[in-house]
Order: structure tokens, then C-alpha cells, then sequence
């Protein structure tokens, strides 16, 4: 594990993370979901819980469904708040399924395309959609329902639509326009992470957008030593960031997964990111060239 | 000063996790997840 390249460390943290959160394996082979009580808690990443292998809830799903039933749930909100203050979006880097799916695609071709800033300010007014319709949005049976889930989400299309729509031949003939549309943007997500490093979580992921918001008060998160940062003309960090993120300027970026990328670019060694909670002055991680230990 | 928001946020996030669980939703999680979701299905 200690000679793994960063980037193969966090694939295999990313796949292990994918398998825990969907090892319940009679799932696949008979086309069902887990009903255990472990559905009780939830993953801090987006994981659908009709996924036929999900052993737990995912908490934008189950906050929507109580929502549109108008209960606000103190439970899921605080889930998501003490993982987005230990760590803010390193949940997106190196723990989501959906995510380890777009970097596999995303290794199908080694040029990407940038997005343009104003795409990628899109979650946020998803996020405020996934949280505002299923209150508002009232339907005849006089409840909301999770419309991220029911009209956008590409994992859930992917986790269990597929999976349980086109495998459970009782659910198969109801199967319409609606699954047409969730197929539909799926492929979309599918074909733009081959152009674009990850297009669902820079666009339209309302938990990324979420845990995002907390990055520059993390903490976990980036700090730059700014007697070893030399400003450079063209910064290793920013042109290592997988999402053009000016490290130096924005080192806790909300659009920064925290891949870690960066930290190990710089070549003076200025980038590092602090952990535990100690004082203000407590020894960050930098990386160990420059430590003088053995890397 | 970040860091004494951080520990802030992580306070009122246990706080809010536990007021929850007092509440029993984890239990409106469990009912609700352990249901077929015919909306992420792309049926509901």
C-alpha cells in the first residue's frame, strides 16, 4: 500500500468504500434491496438505497422523501454537517461510488475540457430545488416527492434503475417516458465525463454542493506555507488540479474534491493538509520529502 | 479563527444528529429506505 501512487491509493479506498456501502450481494442476484435495520443509518455519500446492494440510506435521498413529507430531519441535516466539518468534499474525492465511476471514465481519455464557471454554479440551484420542491411541489396525493431523485439523478438511474427496472419483470411493464428521460440523462453524465472530469459533481450534485460549502471551514483542509510557495509563473498545483482550481489563491476551493493532487505537484512543498484539533500551530501534514523523512 | 468554526459546525452537527435521534428518525430513514424507490427508479 505505501509504494501505491496517491491516485491508485485513492481508487482502492474509493472501491472499498463502493463495496461496504453495497456489499449486500443477494441483492444482485436475486434483484432486491436490503431491509435490514443497518437501513436505519446513512452513508455520507450519495449511494442510492434501492441500489439492490445498499446496506444503508443515502442521506439526500431520505432527506427529500422526509421532506415531502414535510419533516425536516434534524438527523440526516446533522449527518451531512459533521462529515462536511471534519472534511468537507474529501467524502466526494475519495469515498463516493458515483464519483470513483466518473474518474474510471474519466481515465478513458487524457485531454479534458474545462466547463465553464457559470455550469458549474448550476448545483447550487439544484441543491435549493432538492431541498425547496418536495415542500413545495405538493402532488394530488397531497404529498412532495424527491424530485432530484425522480428526475435527475444519474446514480440512482444507474444503482437501481437499471438494476431492479429492467431486471424485476413486474416492475418492467411500467417502466415509460420517465425512465426514457432518467436513461437519457445518464447517458448525458456518461458521455461527458469521457470530455469533462467529473460533470455530475461539478454541475449538478446537490450533496457535493453541500459538502462543498464547507471546505473552507473544514477541518480537514488545504493550507499553503506561504514562505515556501514561490508563486509561480505556472503553478504545478493548479496545472496537477483534475478541476483548474488556482490552488494558491483558493487552496480550500468549493469546487476542490481534495484528491490531494496538489499537495504532492508543488515543488517547494508549500501545500499540505492539516488534520486533527489541536492548536493553530500544530505541525501540518506536509508531504514527507520535505520533512526530511523516508517517503 | 476557521478552526473554531469547524469545531462550531461539528458541535451543532452532533447536536442536531443527536436531537434527530431522539426524535426517532432514524426510524422514518429505515421505513422509508427498506421501501422500493419507485422515484429513483424513474416509475414514480
Amino acid at each position: 500500500m505505501a509504494n501505491l501512487s496517491l491516485a491508485a491509493k485513492r481508487r482502492f479506498v474509493q472501491a472499498i468504500f463502493t463495496l461496504l456501502g453495497n456489499s449486500y450481494f443477494p441483492g444482485f442476484a436475486y434483484r432486491d434491496i436490503y431491509q435490514g435495520k443497518l437501513k436505519a443509518f446513512c452513508v455520507p455519500f450519495l449511494n442510492c438505497y434501492s441500489c439492490p446492494g445498499a446496506i444503508a440510506a443515502c442521506p439526500l435521498g431520505s432527506l427529500q422523501s422526509l421532506l415531502a413529507v414535510q419533516r425536516l430531519s434534524l438527523y440526516i441535516l446533522g449527518f451531512i454537517a459533521v462529515f462536511g466539518a471534519a472534511a468537507g468534499r474529501f467524502i466526494c474525492g475519495w469515498l463516493c461510488p458515483f464519483g470513483l465511476i466518473q474518474d474510471l471514465f474519466a481515465r478513458l481519455t487524457p485531454k479534458k475540457h474545462r466547463l465553464p464557471k457559470p455550469l458549474t454554479r448550476i448545483r447550487y440551484l439544484i441543491l435549493i430545488l432538492t431541498l425547496a420542491l418536495p415542500i413545495l411541489w405538493i402532488g394530488q396525493s397531497g404529498l412532495g416527492a424527491p424530485y432530484f431523485c425522480q428526475y435527475l439523478c444519474p446514480a440512482g438511474t444507474l444503482e437501481a434503475g437499471l438494476l431492479l427496472g429492467l431486471g424485476r419483470p413486474e416492475l418492467r411493464p411500467l417502466l415509460g417516458p420517465l425512465f426514457a428521460w432518467k436513461v437519457s440523462v445518464l447517458a448525458v453524465f456518461l458521455a461527458a465525463m469521457i470530455a469533462t472530469y467529473r460533470p455530475f459533481c461539478q454541475t449538478a450534485c446537490p450533496l457535493g454542493a453541500l459538502y462543498g460549502l464547507f471546505n473552507p471551514v473544514s477541518l480537514w483542509r488545504l493550507e499553503i506555507a506561504a514562505s515556501r510557495c514561490r508563486r509561480c509563473r505556472a503553478p504545478a498545483c493548479r496545472k496537477s488540479c483534475p478541476l483548474d482550481i488556482p490552488v494558491y489563491r483558493r487552496p480550500n476551493s468549493p469546487d476542490c474534491i481534495r484528491c490531494l493532487a496538489c499537495t504532492k505537484a508543488c515543488p517547494n512543498g508549500a501545500l499540505a493538509f492539516r488534520t486533527g484539533v489541536g492548536s493553530e500551530s500544530a505541525s501540518p501534514l506536509w508531504p514527507r520529502q520535505y520533512t526530511g523523512e523516508k517517503v | 479563527m476557521n478552526r473554531r468554526i469547524s469545531l462550531f459546525l461539528l458541535f451543532v452537527g452532533l447536536a442536531m444528529l443527536g436531537a434527530g435521534l431522539a426524535r426517532g428518525e432514524a426510524g422514518q430513514v429505515l421505513a422509508k429506505a427498506i421501501q422500493i424507490c419507485l422515484e429513483c427508479i424513474g416509475i414514480g
